[in-house]
């Protein structure tokens, strides 16, 4: 099964494969820090994260490639849409794939990241589809707690020595403008409106900012300016950087096909 | 992963009540900057595999233990004293589980 393979692209699996690769690339970006976290506890805090994450991208890449299914294309499980997509057929936020950097610029991701995924699976409770909507009241416990320990860190490094404070800084100067892809309506948000799958990505946006606002009040940071610049990779077209990650996480499936534990 | 860090950070001893009803029972130690981090780090690292449902913290050097140079004066005095046991009592059978 090494050989690539290819989506049908309904509005509906492209609206799944979302937040499904959303959450699966950045588990994959938080387990890098499996044994180079700066505390032990922080250590078991991110590869916990991750694993949430992960389970959260099985159950949607499992439903993507049911959907698939009934549109007419090949039924395809969620190992397959896993490993066996080439880098275009990933849907998940350019923010996601980025390299994991410093610890000042993980825990800001992940603040980012978190707040979108617990405003987003609050809504998707009420998903019309019933495994979406099934998967998200499960997650969003997850995401609240992974936005709070986020939160938390976020606070205590741009509040604590110089040095966690400029971190922090350069942290928010080179994420910011990732983060404007969370917002942007397509046709495949429209469809999912109207169908009732999910929110339109804009949906979220002032209450993403609230959130993110009123730790950054206690932090001493500010919200910086939005730039022109817009990160595409939920479109499918991504960073030079996803090449790397899909090296690595597709490696054994492409060597040893089906291999299993 | 530095020592650094966590060796600034005090240590604090974790219990975990792993349901109501229960007594919180301590199950280790860790190191954190300060309580709300604590409870965190006890709920990542102790309560994984659904071990609970409650978690409290005390920092380490708030707690006051007995020398373990008095171990024999302190203990070793009951251990003559197996009338101390209720085991000398008939219980009724209703009571089997006491």
């Amino acid at each position: 099964m090494q050989g690539s393979i290819a989506l049908q692209r309904t509005a509906e699996v492209q609206y799944v494969l979302r937040i499904g690769d959303t959450a699966l690339i950045l588990a994959q970006r938080l387990a890098e820090w499996c044994g180079h976290a700066p505390a032990l506890e922080e250590d078991i805090a991110l590869a916990n994260m991750a694993l949430d994450l992960v389970g959260q991208a099985r159950a949607l890449l499992t439903r993507a490639g049911q959907l698939e299914g009934l549109c007419g294309g090949q039924v395809l499980d969620e190992d397959q849409l896993a490993f066996l997509r080439d880098e275009r057929d990933y849907l998940n936020a350019t923010l996601t794939e980025l390299p994991r950097g410093d610890f000042a610029f993980t825990t800001l991701r992940n603040l980012f990241a978190a707040t979108w995924f617990k405003l987003l699976w609050e809504r998707l409770r009420e998903s019309s589809d019933a495994d979406v909507a099934a998967t998200a009241g499960k997650a969003v416990k997850e995401a609240r707690y992974h936005q709070q320990h986020a939160a938390d860190w976020v606070v205590r490094l741009a509040d604590g020595t110089p040095e966690s404070r400029a971190r922090t800084e350069a942290a928010l100067d080179a994420l910011w403008r990732y983060t404007a892809e969370l917002f942007e309506d397509d046709a495949v948000d429209a469809a999912a409106e109207q169908s009732g799958l999910g929110p339109r990505r804009s949906a979220l946006r002032e209450a993403w900012r609230a959130d993110v606002t009123a730790v950054f009040a206690e932090a001493g940071l500010a919200l910086p300016k939005d730039a022109a610049f817009r990160s595409t990779g939920m479109r499918g077209v991504h960073s030079e950087h996803m090449g790397f990650v899909l090296a690595e996480m597709q490696h054994l499936q492409r060597s040893f096909p089906g291999g299993v534990w | 992963m530095s020592a650094g860090n966590a060796a600034e950070w005090p240590l604090w001893e974790v219990f975990v009540r792993s349901k109501a009803g229960l007594d919180h029972k301590h199950c280790g130690s860790l190191h954190a900057a300060d309580a709300k981090m604590a409870v965190q780090m006890g709920r990542d690292v102790y309560t994984r595999r659904q071990e609970g449902v409650s978690v409290w913290v005390v920092r380490s050097d708030q707690i006051v233990a007995s020398d373990p140079a008095d171990k024999a004066a302190y203990f070793d005095p009951a251990e003559d004293k197996v009338y101390r046991h209720p085991t000398f009592y008939e219980l009724p059978k209703s009571l089997d589980h006491m």
